[in-house]
């Protein structure tokens, strides 16, 4: 039962071939579906994630376990994908030419539900040495070494074989020992009754997705493992308009921006990548390629973005906010 | 001249008192701490329905006055294992009448300091989850295992000294008392009936315990400054934090210790017992904490503000010059300084004196504790604007509901319970006058065997402090 569930999301992928390229060949098609406020769409990612959860659950045991031993996506036998992401700040300007709030945290909000003011993908604007800004768009960083991990007095967040750091929210007590060793500010917590619209409501919990948001918990950026198994890019990447982040693999060495696939260590290196706090050891699965959006013509004294929305907010009801 | 037989009666008499009369004023006392216990229960109820929403913490200082206070008790607690444990390993014969109350405070401490951890947890339903998927990995199991352990061991430490005290208590108040106490008093005085293998048993246990309860009593605070040290974050990140975290625990407990003992002493009319020369005592402790805490700080500020790192320099802007530079050095020049100050001034070196000082202490120490959590947390570790924090009432009721039961299991301890070391302080006395050259010498003993029944003989096998004196 286990194994087949595994076997029929892998079969979706034709043996060998990177995953991942499916979105690419529809990436806009897959914006418009998965996004923005499309209303009717969004009801059936959910529903994707009800079943695949039913199945789940069904034959689950512990999270742990199960993401160990059922859903490690393998090329073939052997090899478990190692995700990683590659964000090109020289092609990040905080959408400014969209005039819109950044793309990348409007998706990611639609599609995990992240409750209001989580943004898991957050647009950090920064100094640059020489006046001007910059915009960082940061993810959890997905540390191979994790601070967050270490701290954990009872294993709700783990490392998962695929090399990123998951949350399970059913067995978090909310100590957020985790949120004061996150070098990053990655780390949210659920500190009221968490906002759910009514298409979360219906998703069966699952650490690959978090959602529904349960009070009391810590959440992040979860890498979406479920939609790289399923061939699909991270909603993220899927929705930034400048081609500005990449997802990969590092055991097969490959990246795409949904545009092009690419060699993911020649993408770092040939463009001098580095990686956030790297003096901490934390070797995070997120490479960075400096610059401040010159490649799509951002003036680094045009400072300031949009701030981010959660549109969906008012079809949760009693919903509570906070601010960070 | 006073018999060692009248002074013993004497002290009995003067240490059972709170036990058998209960004045207005201690229901005055007692209903004012039950309100307060009251306010803080109904806003906990609150932040149960609500979650810790109803706080003011938030993602980017997720700890606050609920972690402040956990720090702040546990360190309290630490009054106990330094006067009783340490001060009995030396053999100082003053510590006798202090031991007792010492002990009551780490136990009482403990239990507070614990629940807070709880109370600031998002799911406390989940609480047995770190039994159940523990990880001792983490800086926080280290703590439930500390604690825990810490916990067991004090309340063998508080219980095992006063079993022959209680037996007295069995003895003398049996048709004074009602059926609770009286229970309490034949079950914890486990059958005492001073015969003298029970003694050396007794003495062994004690010592036992005395010289395990001192480790377990430095490896509690050094974990739980752990928890914070353990993680990246600048004024964290430091080796330092374990000794100042101890040094500042028996420092505020010692300070908690004064205060205590200055109320009963105050209430009860214990001038006998615990004098000046006890106040002066840990007065000098006091100021002796004081200055070694402000070589801890200095050496910590110092290596750390030598080369300031952006991060750090952010950390001593807030402490030193903006939002909490008046805690700061209130805590500095209050807390640390003032306690050596008063005490090196022979004009204070008064039971009055100490007891400012002790003050200054504890109050200093819990903004310590604040202004050491949410610092830290506020230092902000990507290009966001610095958080804010202001507890908000549900959280000042929940921690003044902390002091208030603190306060109240002292309260009614003293109702059950003896709050002085009749058999040590008693042991102690008689060789104080033994020491002596005294009118009497050789009726010392005789005067002791002679005048108790069996069951009350004193136990002179604790092998501490015997032979104290001065």
């Amino acid at each position: 039962m286990t194994d087949k569930s595994g076997e029929a999301k892998r079969s979706q992928t034709p043996k060998g071939e990177v995953p991942i390229s499916i979105g690419s060949v529809d990436r806009r098609g897959a914006i418009k579906l998965l996004g923005l406020g499309a209303l009717g769409a969004v009801p059936l990612v959910a529903s994707a994630r009800v079943m695949d959860g039913l199945v789940r659950d069904i034959v689950k045991g512990s999270v742990a376990e199960n993401q160990a031993a059922d859903t490690v996506p393998t090329r073939e036998a052997g090899r478990i994908r190692q995700w990683t992401m590659v964000i090109d700040l020289a092609k990040c300007d905080g959408c400014q030419s969209q005039g819109t709030p950044p793309q990348c945290t409007t998706a990611c909000i639609e599609g995990h539900f992240a409750p209001q003011p989580m943004e898991w993908i957050e647009v950090y604007e920064a100094e640059l040495n020489g006046g001007g800004s910059q915009f960082i768009p940061t993810p959890c960083q997905q540390c191979e070494n994790p601070p967050c991990v270490k701290v954990c007095p009872v294993g709700a967040t783990f490392p998962t074989p695929e090399g990123t750091v998951l949350i399970d929210q059913d067995r978090c007590i909310g100590c957020r020992i985790c949120m004061a060793a996150c070098p990053y500010d990655r780390r949210f917590f659920n500190w009221g009754t968490p906002p759910i619209p009514p298409e979360a409501a219906l998703s069966d919990y699952n650490p690959d997705h978090q959602a529904p948001a349960s009070s009391g918990t810590v959440m992040k950026c979860d890498f979406c493992p479920e939609m790289a198994r399923d061939g699909t890019l991270p909603y993220c990447i899927q929705a930034c308009p400048n081609d500005a982040v990449w997802y990969g693999d590092l055991e097969e060495d490959i990246a795409t921006n949904g545009r092009t696939v690419v060699k993911a260590t020649k993408l770092v290196s040939d463009n001098n990548g580095y990686r956030l706090k790297e003096h901490l050891g934390t070797m995070p699965r997120v490479f960075y390629l400096p610059g401040h959006g010159e490649d799509i013509g951002r003036d680094p004294h045009d400072e300031g973005r949009m701030p981010t929305e959660w549109p969906w907010i008012e079809r949760a009801e009693g919903a509570v906010t906070w601010t960070r | 001249m006073d018999t060692l037989n009248n002074w013993r009666e004497r002290l009995i008499s003067k240490t059972t008192r709170p036990t058998l009369i209960t004045t207005y004023k201690y229901w005055l006392w007692f209903g004012f701490l039950l309100v307060i216990t009251g306010n803080g229960v109904f806003q906990y109820w609150k932040q149960w329905q609500h979650g810790l929403y109803v706080t003011d913490m938030r993602d980017r200082i997720s700890w606050g006055l609920y972690i402040t206070a956990f720090v702040f008790f546990i360190g309290i607690s630490h009054a106990g294992t330094l006067i009783s444990a340490i001060l009995r390993a030396t053999k100082a014969g003053w510590r006798a009448p202090v031991t007792r109350i010492a002990e009551f405070i780490t136990a009482v401490a403990l239990l507070i300091g614990a629940s807070f951890v709880v109370i600031d947890m998002g799911r406390p339903e989940r609480i047995f989850n770190v039994y159940l998927f523990g990880r001792w990995q983490s800086p926080i199991m280290w703590d439930v295992m500390a604690i825990t352990t810490y916990l067991t061991a004090s309340v063998i430490y508080l219980s095992a000294p006063m079993i022959p005290d209680l037996a007295l208590y069995r003895d003398r108040l049996a048709d004074k008392v009602g059926v609770v106490r009286n229970f309490i008093y034949r079950t914890l005085s486990v059958n005492w009936k001073g015969s003298p293998k029970q003694q050396k048993l007794l003495g062994k246990a004690i010592t036992i315990m005395m010289l395990v309860i001192i480790p377990i009593a430095v490896s509690v605070h050094t974990v739980v400054s752990w928890i914070f040290s353990m993680t990246l974050r600048a004024g964290w990140n430091t080796s330092i934090f374990g000794v100042l975290f101890v040094a500042g625990a028996i420092f505020s407990g010692v300070a908690t210790l004064i205060i205590i003992m200055a109320i009963l002493r105050r209430i009860y009319h214990w001038e006998e017992y615990l004098t000046e020369k006890h106040f002066l005592y840990l007065g000098y402790l006091l100021a002796a904490f004081g200055a070694f805490m402000v070589y801890v700080n200095l050496s910590e500020y110092l290596t750390e503000g030598f080369n300031l790192e952006e991060a750090g320099l952010f950390a001593f802007r807030q402490l030193f010059l903006e939002d909490f530079a008046a805690m700061f050095w209130f805590y500095i020049i209050g807390g640390l300084l003032g306690p050596v100050v008063l005490m090196l001034v022979p004009k204070t070196r008064t039971i009055a004196g100490v007891v400012t000082a002790a003050i200054l202490v504890v109050v200093a120490m819990f903004l310590e504790r604040y202004f050491i959590v949410v610092t830290g947390l506020r230092v902000p570790l990507m290009p966001y604007e610095a958080a804010n924090y202001a507890p908000t009432f549900v959280e000042w009721s929940i921690f003044a509901a902390g002091l208030a039961i603190f306060c109240l299991l002292i309260t009614i301890a003293l109702k059950i319970f003896p709050m002085l070391a009749i058999w040590e302080m008693t042991e102690e006395h008689a060789a104080d006058i033994s020491d002596r050259p005294t009118e009497e010498p050789n009726m010392v003993g005789a005067d002791i065997v002679g005048s108790l029944t069996s069951t009350e003989r004193l136990p002179d096998a604790g092998p501490p402090a015997e032979g104290g004196g001065s």
